[in-house]
This record gives structure tokens, sequence and C-alpha cells, in this order.
């Protein structure tokens, strides 16, 4: 159970991931560093506002949470806007090498204004491990997939069946014929790194209820991750996301049960090469035939 | 003579350093059907690019209703009912053929107006209803092309732009694609059609102009076209 939460985090982040690849085939490298935001915003709102760095209330939990999501969502829709945006017509790999200045510039100005140090964060309150059908679970694991499980069914609901997410399917296609339908093409392209953002706020609020330790750079490991799980899915799918998270938060779990946890990263990139050599589409992925 | 439409005068249009327009000027009356005919690579469809807003012209006046709308953006045209229906049908595979017809009437909010002309999309082709629910990549190439059109019909236009829609279609589908955009001309659209079958377009067409090269090298009624020698040399095989 612990593999699945850890792999509903994996699958949060991998969401946005994969949805600005989606519309822009771009790989947004400073997500991870949104989601280390998300954690850092959570910390200094617990111990500023309700006084207590480590597990508030219910009521505060919830709102460190909120206040969290839309901060990052903001600082998603400020880094397309400065960043991506004025490079959009130009070779990719300019906004490549952007997206990784953008990550440094998140690290190290949080180094700088939060010093190096890690901090202690919890933000959910403490409580025993519930005993469900004979297994025991941790509270903050059955929290994380519940959360997760919600944010899920939302975000497959906005994508799959609104009108925005049919245009967010469309400008992923072809963003010059989703033009022609009177899509805001700009707008849409804020509206995903939004999203994204928002959903990574949560999963570094649920990592930092998970593993208390709050700090800049906290954001790289589970950030790559968290992109190897995109691409096993599927780069650009959001279904192959949430089952690429999933498969391998357990992974990482099995091979922690089983030999020295220091293995763990060892697989999750062993899975990044495997995929790349076997099926680069990713599990779920489309093949991109074309009728004529 | 009607009132002018759209109204392109002296217009350029670069792609990087490739000159793919020089001084193009086409008058598009009010409620008439005007064709753009021309070889491979004349630059009709870069004319119909530069109106829909998807290029900037390097130089002239695109007028539309009257006002400028050289350089603007794609999605404000459609709002004020220019649509554009683009070369190689421009269909998303990705999507069902329902939420394809469905994006044709994005910026419509008249939802019982909608679905009546969704159901008339679906008398016209009755093949798109049978399979509304299916990914519109698992069509065949003539039924994608019907969707492009059914899709173009959803936007309600004022003005619609057709890049060739009878590409890859059987012979009695062409007539019936003809059919239909008489049909639309009557109830009240105006068309700006480009098309190889020179034959068919000329023949529903109130004007025409013939394109070489990124130049206007002719023009005249449809009938008048019809009848010139050139014409018939190098676009009717005579
Ligand atoms: N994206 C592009 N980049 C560079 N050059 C282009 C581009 N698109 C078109 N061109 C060039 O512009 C000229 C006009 O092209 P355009 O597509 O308008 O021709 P067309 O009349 O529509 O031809 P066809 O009948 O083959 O569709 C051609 O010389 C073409 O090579
Ligand atoms: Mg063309």
């Amino acid at each position: 159970m612990d593999g699945v939460s850890l792999g509903a985090i994996y699958a949060l982040i991998a969401l946005g991931y994969t949805m600005v690849y989606g519309v822009l085939q771009l790989i947004n490298f400073a997500h991870g560093d949104v989601f280390m935001l998300g954690s850092m915003i959570g910390w200094y709102a617990s111990a500023r506002w309700t006084g207590e760095s480590q597990h508030p209330s219910i009521l505060g939990a919830v709102a460190v949470t909120l206040l969290s999501m839309v901060l990052c969502g903001c600082v998603g829709f400020v880094i397309e806007r400065l960043a991506y945006r004025p490079l959009r017509g130009a070779p990719k790999i300019n906004s490549l090498i952007t997206a990784i200045g953008v990550s440094f510039f998140l690290e190290y100005g949080g180094q700088y204004a939060f010093g190096p140090n890690p901090r202690a964060f919890g933000v959910l309150p403490h409580r025993p491990p519930l005993h469900l059908f004979g297994i025991t679970i941790g509270y903050v694991d059955v929290v994380t997939i519940v959360i997760s499980v919600l944010l899920m069914v939302v975000l497959q609901r906005i994508v799959f069946h609104s009108r925005i997410g049919t245009a967010m399917r469309a400008v992923s296609w072809n963003p010059s014929v989703a033009a022609l339908m009177g899509i805001n093409i700009d707008f849409i392209i804020s509206f995903t790194f939004v999203l994204g953002s928002v959903l990574a706020a949560v999963a570094g609020i649920l990592y930092a209820s998970k593993y208390p330790s709050v700090h800049p750079l906290m954001g790289l490991m589970p950030g790559l991750k968290a992109f190897v799980a995109a691409v096993l899915g599927g780069i650009g799918n959001v279904p192959g996301a949430m089952l690429g998270g999933l498969l391998l938060g357990l992974a990482e779990q099995l091979v922690s049960g089983y030999t020295s946890s220091s293995w763990r990263d060892a697989v999750a990139f062993g899975i990044l090469i495997l995929i790349l050599l076997i099926k680069p589409s990713g599990l779920l992925g489309k093949g991109t035939a074309e009728k004529v | 003579m009607a009132d002018a439409l759209l109204e392109l005068t002296n217009v350029d249009v670069h792609y990087g350093a490739i000159h793919a327009l020089r001084g193009v000027s086409v008058r598009v009356g009010e409620g008439e059907i005007v064709t753009l005919i021309g070889a491979n690579g004349a630059g009709k469809t870069t004319t119909l690019r530069a109106v829909s807003g998807m290029l900037k012209p390097s130089a002239g006046q695109i007028r539309y209703g009257g006002q400028e709308i050289g350089g603007l953006k794609p999605h404000k045209l459609v709002a004020r009912g220019l649509c554009h229906a683009p070369e190689g049908r421009g269909i998303f595979p990705n999507l069902t053929i329902l939420e394809n017809l469905k994006l044709g009437a994005f910026l419509r909010r008249d939802s019982a107006e909608i679905a009546k002309d969704l159901e008339h999309g679906f008398t016209l082709f009755p093949r798109l209803r049978e399979r509304a629910g299916q990914m519109a990549g698992t069509l065949s190439g003539g039924e994608q092309q019907m969707l492009a059109i059914a899709r173009a019909l959803m936007a309600r236009p004022r003005l619609l732009l057709l890049d060739e829609p009878s590409l890859g279609l059987a012979p009695q589908v062409v007539e019936t694609i003809f059919k239909i955009i008489q049909e639309i001309n009557k109830a009240g659209v105006t068309i700006l059609l480009v098309e190889q079958n020179a034959h068919l377009a000329l023949g529903i067409a109130n004007h025409g102009y013939v394109l070489e090269t990124g130049s206007v090298v002719q023009t005249g009624t449809g009938a008048e076209l019809l009848k010139s020698p050139e014409i018939r040399k190098a676009y009717l095989g005579e």
C-alpha cells in the first residue's frame, strides 16, 4: 500500500508533464520544482498561518492545501507566460534549455530564500494506521490514495467530457487546425499549465506528509521519477500517466522490500531505459499513423 | 454587383525567404461563390491561410465585412463568422466523430440550434451518424473529408473558405459535395472555394481567379473562364 500511495503521488506529478507535453510537445523540466513549491508553500502557510508546521487541524490542512494549489497554479501560469510563450515559434531545443533554466532558477532561488536545510513538515494530523481487509495501511497512505483517486476522476471528467477538455485534446493533435475551430490556443495552453501545477501542489503536500522533510531540492527526484512514469505510460497520454505512476510506485516498493532501498532510484531509471528500448511510445502511447 | 464581403488588395505573403504570394487581389461579394484555381504550388492554400489568420501578410490589405483583418488571430475571425476548412481534411483523429462535429460549433452557445445543425449534418452524411461514437481516425479518407465538411457547417459561417473539398472522393460523392456547396450558398453563406477540379468549380462559381506562382494571372465570371482557351488548355486538359 506504501507503493500504491507513492505511485499515486508520482501519477499526480506525471499528469502535469504529460498534459503539457500533449499541448506543446515540451518537457517542462521545471514541473518537479513546482511540486517542491507546493510543499514549500504548505510549510510556510502551516508555520506562519496556523502557527504549527506539524499536524494542524483537518480544517487547517485543507486551507493550507487550497492555498498551495492556488499559488502553484499562478506560478505555472507565470512560468508559461514568461519563459515558454516567447519561444513558442522557436526550435524545440530552445524551450528545452529554458525549461532547465527555469528549474535551476526555482531550485537555487529556493535555496537562497529558504536556506538549504530541510525542515520537518507534515500537514496531515497524526492518526494510527488503519486495518482493512487484513492489511495495515498508514493513515497518510489512505488519505493520499483517496485524494489522488478523486483528483484523477475529476481530471478524467475534465479532459474527456468537457468542452475545454475537448479543446485541449484538439490542440494536442493540431494547434493550427484547433484555432480554426475558434479555440484560443494561448488560453488552452495557460489552462493546461495551471491544471498541471495545481495537481503538483497537491502532490507536494501529500509527499511532504508521507516523507516529512521539505527543502528546495526535494523536487528533483520525484520530478524525474514522475517524468519516467509519464514516459512509461506514454507521454501525452492522460490515463497512461496514471498507470505509469502507479506501476513505478509499486515497482520501487517491491525492490526496496526485497533488496536494499538504495536500489529504488536505479529501478526508475532502469525502467526508463527499458521502455525507451522496447516501446518508446509507452504502454498506452498512440502510434502516429495517419490515414491518407 | 454585390457588396464585397472579403477583399484582398495587393497581398504579399512570405514563408521565411520564400515569397509565396505577390500582390494578390481578390474580391468576394456577399452571397457569392468565388473560386481560386491554379497549379500545385500556385499559392491557393496560402491565400486562404492569410484570410483566416493562420499567416500574417507581409504587405497589402485584407478587409472582411468592411474591416481590416490582416494579422488577427484565427479564433477571433471564427467569432466573426469566418470559417476555414483547411487542406488535407484537418479532422481530429484522436477525437470521436461527434466531438469533431461539436468542435465545429465551439464558439456557439445556442444548443438547440446546434442540435439541429448536427441533425442536418447526419442527414447529409448518414455514415457519420452510424459511427458518431467512434474515433475519427477510424474513418476512411473520403469519410474524413465528409466529416470535415459537416464540421465546417456546424460553425454556421458567414464566409466559408473551402480548400479542395473534393480531394480523394469518389465521383458520385464529389457531385454530392458540389450540390451541398451550392445549397449552403443558397442558404446565405458566402464561399471562397479552392479546387483542383476546375471544371466543376467554375461551373458553380460566380467568379474565378487563376493563380500562377503567387500572382493572379486571369479573372472573370465562372462562365467566361470556362470558355477561355488558355484555361481549357491549362486546367481542363484540352
Ligand atoms: N509552410 C511552408 N513553408 C515554406 N513554403 C511553403 C509552405 N507552405 C507552402 N509553401 C510554398 O508556397 C507556395 C504556395 O504553396 P500553396 O500551398 O499555397 O500552394 P497551392 O496552390 O495550395 O498548391 P496545391 O494545389 O498543391 O495545394 C509553394 O511554392 C510552396 O512550396
Ligand atoms: Mg493547396
